[in-house]
C-alpha cells in the first residue's frame, strides 16, 4: 500500500504551486486547500483568538468552525479549510499578529 | 416576505446537499421526471463522506480510502447523465443561508461559499432557487466534548482529519491520538494508518460489551460486520492499540498540541484514579463523540423535530421522508445519524417522493433495507452514548465555546446563579454559541451544561441553539438585497 505521509503528496499529482503566507513562500501540490498547504509546511496556527490571543488553526477542516480563517489576495475571513491553493495566492493570517512559532521543518514539535 | 432578485432559477425539485442523501435524491427525482436544482457548499460532488481530491486536479479517482465507492461511482453516473439532458441543474460551491416557505412551494437563497476562489460561486452572489418541492440533504459533522487543551492547534475534529486526508492526499502530521466514542474513530485511525501516519491510540470511552443487548439490530447489517473485520486486519497490521474504556482527560501543549493525558473510566464515564498515562511526541488529537446533524435549515422552515437515541436533534418524517411541512422532504443524517448507505436509501426515496403526486400510493422500494439500517444505528447510538458524567471531566477555565471563549466555570455559573438552564438563555448571559460558527461547535456541550450536571439537553434547549435566523455568514449587501413587499 503507497503511503504518502506529512508534507507530499498522493502519487501522480502533477503541478507544484507557490503560494505566500504573512510574505513566506509556500510550495505545495496543486489541488490543496489552503489549510493543507499551511499545515504540510509546518504551520499550524495562524491567527489568534480577539479575548486571549490564544493561536487557531484547522479544526473542524470541514468549514463548520470557522477556526482557521485566512485572508486570501485581500478577501477577509475565508475559511481555509475549504480554499483551494492557485499559484501566487496571497494568505495573510486572520487577526492578531499571526506570528507563531513556525515548527521544525519536518514538521517537529514543541 | 418575498423579494425578487437576480439570478432566480424555478424548478420542480430542489435539493439542497451533494453527499450520498442528496446525489441519490436528486437521481431519483429526475429519474421519475422531475426537473431538478442541486445545491451545494462544495464545489464538486461527494458530501463529507465521499470528498475527494479536487477532480481538476485528479480527474478519475479510483475510490482509495474509500467505502461504498462503487455506489458513488453509479450515483454519479446518472447525476451526470442527468445533467447532461438538462434535467439537472447543478450548482455548486453555493452554501443556502435562508430557506423559506412559500404558498406555492419554497424559495432557497445561496451565496458563494467562498467568495475568494474562483473554483466557487459560478452561480454569482445572491442567487435564488424557486421549488415547488424542497429536498433537504445537510448531512452532519462531528459533535464534540470539551476538554482542557482541546483549543489549542493540532488538535481537530476525527472527520476533519479524514475529509483531510481525503481531499488533500496529505497528512496533517505524524503522530496521532484518536478519542471519543463509536464505531467511526475506526475508519478514522486505519485511514491515518493507510496514508503512513502512526496512530499511538484510539481511546473508546465505551465498551464491546455494551453491544451485546443488541446483538440481534448488529447482526441484521451484515455488511457492517464486514467492515469491522477489514478494520480490526488493519489495526493488527499496523498495531494500533486500541483502547476500551479510556478517556483523553487533557491535551497537552503551549502553542500547539504536544501530548494527551488519558485515563480509564467506569461505565458512567468517571475516571478510575491511578489509571492516568501520558502520550508525548503527539502532532494531532482528534476527536469525535458521535454526529451532530445540520439541522438549520430544516428547523427555519419549522420541522416537527425528536430526540434520537444519541441524544441528537433530528426532524420527523413520514415513510415518504416527508416532514410535517408539506412538501418539504428530509434524507440522511437530519432524519438520524445512520451512515451513508441509510443516507443513500433514504435519498432515493426522498428524491421519488417529492418528484411524485402528493398522494401517490408508490410504496418506498427500500423501505425493509432502511428499517434494517436504523435498527443498526440505535444499536450503534445505545452502545457508544456520551459518557454520563462527561461533565466532570471539564475544570472551570475549560473553555467550551471557541469562538467566544466561553469557559465550563461562566456557564455553571450562568446556570447557578443566575438560572439559564437553556441554551438560549446562556447565549445571551455568556456569549456561548454567539461567534463565527453559531454555536454549531459547542451547541450540544453548551445545551448539556445547562441543564446540569450528568444531564443530556432536551429538544427546546437544542432547537433555541440550532435555530439561525441566517444558516451561513451572508455580506450585508445580500441582506439589502431583501427587497420586502406587501404581500
Amino acid at each position: 500500500m503507497s503511503a504518502y505521509p506529512s508534507g507530499t503528496s498522493l502519487s501522480g499529482t502533477p503541478d507544484e504551486v507557490t503560494i505566500s503566507f504573512d510574505g513566506r513562500q509556500i510550495t505545495t501540490a496543486a489541488g490543496q486547500s489552503v489549510g493543507s498547504a499551511l499545515v504540510t509546511n509546518g504551520i499550524t496556527a495562524w491567527r489568534d483568538t480577539r479575548k486571549q490571543a490564544r493561536p487557531r488553526g484547522l479544526f473542524c477542516g470541514i468549514g463548520v468552525c470557522f477556526d482557521c480563517l485566512v485572508a486570501v489576495d485581500g478577501e477577509p475571513n475565508q475559511r481555509a479549510c475549504l480554499v483551494e491553493v492557485r499559484e501566487g495566492m496571497e494568505i495573510k493570517g486572520s487577526c492578531g499578529p499571526s506570528v507563531h512559532p513556525l515548527a521544525e521543518p519536518e514538521g517537529g514539535r514543541e | 416576505m418575498s423579494a425578487t432578485v437576480p439570478g432566480t432559477v424555478e424548478t420542480g425539485v430542489a435539493v439542497v446537499g451533494a453527499g450520498p442523501a442528496g446525489l441519490a435524491a436528486a437521481v431519483s427525482a429526475a429519474e421519475a421526471g422531475a426537473a431538478v436544482v442541486v445545491v451545494d457548499a462544495c464545489p464538486q460532488p461527494g458530501g463529507q463522506f465521499w470528498r475527494h481530491r479536487p477532480e481538476t486536479v485528479e480527474p478519475n479517482p479510483d475510490g482509495k480510502g474509500h467505502h461504498g465507492w462503487r455506489t458513488y461511482r453509479d450515483l454519479r453516473a446518472r447525476f451526470d447523465a442527468g445533467r447532461h439532458t438538462g434535467r439537472i441543474k447543478y450548482l455548486p460551491g453555493q452554501q443556502v443561508w435562508m430557506a423559506e416557505k412559500t404558498d406555492g412551494g419554497f424559495v432557497v437563497r445561496m451565496t458563494p461559499t467562498v467568495t475568494a476562489d474562483p473554483a466557487y460561486g459560478t452561480a454569482g452572489s445572491g442567487s435564488t432557487v424557486v421549488a415547488r418541492r424542497l429536498v433537504l440533504c445537510p448531512g452532519g459533522y462531528d459533535r464534540q466534548l470539551p476538554v482542557p487543551g482541546w483549543d489549542l492547534p493540532g488538535v481537530m475534529a476525527a472527520g476533519g482529519i479524514q475529509a483531510f486526508i481525503k481531499a488533500n492526499g496529505a497528512l496533517p502530521g505524524k503522530r496521532f491520538v484518536i478519542a471519543g466514542t463509536g464505531p467511526f474513530l475506526l475508519p478514522v485511525a486505519a485511514g491515518i494508518a493507510q496514508a503512513g501516519g502512526q496512530v499511538l491510540a484510539v481511546l473508546e470511552s465505551s465498551s464491546p460489551k455494551a453491544w451485546l443487548p443488541h446483538l440481534k439490530a448488529a447482526a441484521s447489517v451484515p455488511e457492517k460486520a464486514v467492515e469491522g473485520v477489514e478494520y480490526a486486519a488493519v489495526f493488527a497490521r499496523h498495531r494500533i492499540p486500541y483502547r476500551i474504556r479510556t478517556i483523553a482527560t487533557e491535551v497537552l501543549g503551549d502553542a500547539r498540541a504536544s501530548g494527551v493525558r488519558t485515563a480509564k473510566v467506569d461505565a458512567d464515564g468517571r475516571v478510575r484514579p491511578g489509571t492516568e498515562r501520558v502520550y508525548t511526541d503527539v502532532d494531532v488529537v482528534g476527536f469525535g463523540w458521535g454526529f451532530t446533524p445540520q439541522m438549520e435549515l430544516p428547523l427555519s422552515l419549522g420541522v416537527e423535530t425528536r430526540l434520537d437515541a444519541d441524544s441528537s436533534l433530528v426532524g420527523v418524517v413520514t415513510e415518504r421522508q416527508e416532514s410535517s411541512i408539506p412538501g418539504l422532504f428530509l434524507a440522511g443524517e437530519v432524519t438520524g445519524v445512520g451512515g451513508a448507505s441509510l443516507a443513500v436509501l433514504e435519498g432515493l426515496t426522498a428524491g421519488a417522493s417529492a418528484a411524485a403526486e402528493p398522494d401517490s400510493a408508490a410504496g418506498p422500494p427500500g423501505f425493509r433495507a432502511m428499517a434494517r439500517h436504523r435498527r443498526f444505528a440505535e444499536a450503534m447510538h445505545r452502545a457508544h452514548p456520551i459518557p454520563d458524567v462527561w461533565q466532570d471531566w471539564l475544570t472551570p477555565d475549560t473553555t467550551v465555546c471557541r469562538c467566544e471563549e466561553v469557559t465550563a466555570g461562566e456557564i455553571t455559573e450562568a446556570r447557578e446563579n443566575l438560572g439559564a438552564r437553556d441554551a438560549r438563555t446562556l447565549k445571551s448571559f455568556t456569549r456561548a454559541g454567539m461567534g463565527w460558527c453559531q454555536g454549531r461547535v459547542c451547541g450540544f456541550a453548551a445545551a448539556c451544561l445547562g441543564s446540569g450536571p450528568g444531564a443530556l439537553p432536551t429538544v427546546a434547549s437544542l432547537s433555541a441553539a440550532a435555530k439561525r435566523p441566517l444558516a451561513a455568514p451572508v455580506g450585508i449587501g445580500e441582506l439589502a438585497d431583501l427587497i420586502p413587499t406587501d404581500d
